[in-house]
């Protein structure tokens, strides 16, 4: 027997890293983001961000997730996350046209002399200012998380001391479901 | 008028259970489910009290399991649930419908280490289909009804209900819910149609096909639609452990258990088949052997109620999500008669060549005791399992032939879950014969249910197949660890015929093949009340065939190898 078309493979292959951004609609019940979050580390996925907020709808929430792992595991573990009874659906938004966006707080620490050149970035990447102080500015920037991380990889050349992520959210484009 | 008593919520509880015609409880109590246990008093819901949590769980799994209705345990906080939680593995393993109630500490305690407390849906996550804990007594109607619709529907499991105490003791006021509102719940029924016409196509192309039925043919009831498609395309059928019953298996077109420890002949069919079709099996990894090399020939098709089992073993070439009966059923028209004169021939002549044989020399035999059991009962008894050769050999001789009659530990393995099992189906199909089969070793995890089968006068046999080691271990130990036995004796092992005499059971002890018959027998028309049956059978016999663990189905050893194995490579 010799067949090596698609259908003779099984599930066995192996592991391809990828990052996947998830996005699932849940009944806002207790143990909700236990029970999803467990199926993450099962799979030996890890998380990189998670965003939780109440839906449109009283009684259900939105998490937005960006999460690596094993690509080719990544639509078995979709319907295991479907077949929660507290999730309404999950969907793989990795490839999809979706409207994106994040938003990041960063800590500079900073004397007169350097400050310019860090407003002056701030500026670029249309970030505001949102605490001005004698050793320290913070900047607030949205927008892909592919500019925040530009961003941030520019400002490691001053003295960073905090920076705080959102987490990526995104939303379908057209009338497409998230 | 007068105004009627608001219930508490353990009161209310219980009224639930009755409006979901739940006969037992299996349980055993302790403070935080105190006012549950008290709400019993006045109910025609029957408590079985067990002497261990874990033989609840395991009775209410013997009672789902032969009947297909919801089986309940009830237990206290802390030690009490996490001596559940063996038991709701083995169910959620199995997909089993069972409602577990756990009793919590007061809600005001929670969190704070109040005595008896444990974060039990906590723990229990991932041993669950679905779980609950009770915030308000007013929650507990919709948990309570929600519990049953998705423990009892789609692919069954366990659902948990944690009850802290200060709620089943309060009053609750909320009205009884028969409507459930679950909207990431769904239950499929029949499958895509175009999915049907796919694998009507594909069977009829097929020259050498095969019926895998798995767990879902028992639980959907698809014995009848089973046989009817094997007739008519002239399909041979292997069953997994679970799906034992499912489908008669005295049928001619019968082939007994595939995998590990399968009928070669079964397994060389499922090897040398061009078409695989699964119907409410997962391709579990005691059935595929080593995953990479798993018929790659042939095509599949799998039909499952649990999309989350598609391409997780092997990727089929069409999968159908739906109920096994209802499917099955549906093909059946689009299927053309054949004969498939050349494949019957072949597989029956495997049949002929290798039949399930061993040695009949030196003492009693195992395989003897249990070949003698299924000709007994006619394979019409209720059998149920422990885990183990003993299991593995009942699985290959014990060739049952009614749904719902063969009740063991597949996915989770859980030594100790035969005879609470047996009585839990005793107690749901009374005046039937009820049959444990053990191990000296599992027996004496749970054996304290004999006082249990006692004090109820069930007639239940348990069979224990005594040869004084943890045999399956044993056996993997001589053929892959050089004979280099560890921790596998059972020295000290208690006299089974005397203790079953201490608990008042009649105790019958087989010591030669000839005694077979007779005391088989003896014990098949006993029914005043349990009876504890020891076959003192040989001590070092091994179970064949055997696919090594993480072996292609082609490496399948028939008798005991000359030479040494290799160490197995899948996970055990
Ligand atoms: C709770 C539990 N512990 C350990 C095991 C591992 N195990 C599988 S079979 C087996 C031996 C069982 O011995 P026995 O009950 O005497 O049955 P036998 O194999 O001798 O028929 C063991 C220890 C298990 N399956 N379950």
């Amino acid at each position: 027997m010799s067949s090596q078309a698609r259908h003779s493979a099984n599930a066995a292959s192996l592991p391809i890293q990828g990052i996947h951004t998830i996005s699932l609609f849940v009944r806002d019940e207790p143990g909700v983001l236990v029970r999803v979050a467990l199926v993450f580390s099962r799979r030996g996925y890890n998380i990189e961000s998670m965003v939780v907020s109440p839906a449109a709808q009283s009684g259900f929430s939105r998490m937005t997730m960006t999460c690596s792992g094993d690509s080719s595991i990544l639509e078995q573990m979709i319907k295991q996350l479907e077949k929660l009874v507290d999730v309404v659906h999950a969907i793989d938004h990795t490839h999809d046209d979706a409207y994106e966006t994040e938003i990041a707080l960063i800590k500079i620490k900073c004397d007169g002399s350097q400050r310019p050149e860090v407003l002056q970035i701030a500026e670029h990447f249309g970030a505001k200012v949102v605490d001005y102080g004698s050793q320290s500015v913070m900047i607030r920037v949205y927008g892909s998380s592919e500019k925040l991380d530009a961003m941030q990889a520019l400002l490691s050349q001053f003295e960073v001391a905090e920076v705080v992520r959102s987490g990526k959210i995104l939303m379908a484009r057209g009338v497409e479901t998230t | 008028m007068t105004e009627e008593r608001v219930p508490t919520g353990g009161e209310k509880l219980v009224q639930c259970l009755e409006r979901e015609g739940v006969e037992y409880i299996f349980g055993l109590s302790g403070g935080a489910a105190m006012p549950i246990f008290d709400a019993l008093v006045d109910s025609p819901i029957k408590l079985i009290l067990t002497r261990h949590e874990q033989g609840a769980v395991h009775m209410a799994d013997g009672y789902a399991r032969s009947t297909g209705r919801p089986g309940v345990a009830l237990v206290t906080s802390g030690p009490g649930a996490t001596n559940a939680v063996t038991g709701l593995l083995t169910a959620n393993m199995d997909s089993v419908p069972i409602i577990v109630i756990t009793g919590q500490c007061v809600t005001s305690m929670l969190g704070k280490d109040g005595f008896q407390e444990a974060d039990v849906t906590g723990i229990t996550y991932a041993v669950v289909k679905h779980s609950y804990m009770a915030r308000s007594a007013e929650d507990i109607p919709r948990i309570t009804r929600e519990a049953f619709h998705i423990s009892t529907t789609g692919r069954p499991g366990p659902v948990l209900l944690d009850i802290p105490k200060d709620l089943s003791q309060g009053p609750c006021h909320a009205p009884f819910e028969d409507e459930v509102n679950l909207p990431g719940y769904t239950v499929p029924g029949h499958g895509d149609p175009e999915d049907i016409e796919a694998a009507a196509a594909l069977l009829s192309e097929s020259k050498r096909p095969i019926l895998l039925t798995g767990h879902g043919v028992v639980i959907s009831g698809a014995g009848k639609a089973v046989i009817n498609l094997a007739e008519r395309m002239s399909a041979p059928i292997v069953t997994t452990l679970l799906g034992k019953g499912g489908v008669d298996e005295t049928h001619p077109l019968h082939l007994g258990m595939l995998g590990m420890h399968g009928t070669a002949y079964a397994n060389m069919a499922i090897d040398h088949a061009d078409l695989i079709m699964s119907i409410g099996s997962r391709w579990d990894d005691r059935i595929t052997g080593k995953l990479d090399e798993f018929c790659l020939g042939a095509k599949k098709i799998h039909v499952d109620i649990d999309k989350a089992e598609f391409n997780k073993m092997v990727v089929p070439d069409v999968c159908i999500a739906g109920d096994a009966r209802l499917v099955t059923e549906d093909l059946f028209p689009l299927i053309e008669t054949n004969e498939r004169a050349e494949w019957i021939e072949t597989v029956s002549k495997w049949r002929q060549k290798y039949p399930l044989k061993y040695s009949k020399q030196g003492g009693l035999k195992a395989q003897w005791v249990l070949d003698r059991l299924n000709a007994i009962t006619e394979g019409q008894a209720i059998i149920t399992t422990d885990v183990g050769q003993h299991q593995m050999w009942a699985a290959q001789f014990c060739r049952v032939r009614g749904n719902r009659n063969w009740l063991s530990s597949g996915g989770a393995g859980t030594m100790g879950y035969g005879f609470p099992a047996a009585i839990g189906a005793a107690f749901a199909r009374p005046g039937e014969s009820v049959w444990a089969v053990v191990g000296d070793g599992g027996f004496q995890m749970t054996l304290s249910e004999l006082a249990t089968a006692a004090i109820h006068k069930l007639p239940v046999k348990c069979l224990i197949i005594n040869n004084n080691y943890l045999g399956m271990v044993r056996q993997w130990q001589e053929l892959f660890f050089d004979n280099r036995l560890s921790g596998v004796d059972l020295e000290g092992n208690p006299d089974f015929v005397k203790l079953a005499q201490a608990y008042g059971i009649l105790g019958l002890r087989i010591k030669r093949a000839a005694d077979v018959d007779r005391i088989l027998e003896r014990a098949h028309a006993y029914n005043e009340g349990p009876c504890v049956v020891v076959a003192e059978v040989s001590k070092g016999d091994n179970v064949f065939p055997m696919i090594p663990s993480g072996s292609p189905i082609s490496s399948m050893i028939i008798e005991k190898p000359k030479e040494k194995l290799e160490k197995p490579t899948g996970s055990t």
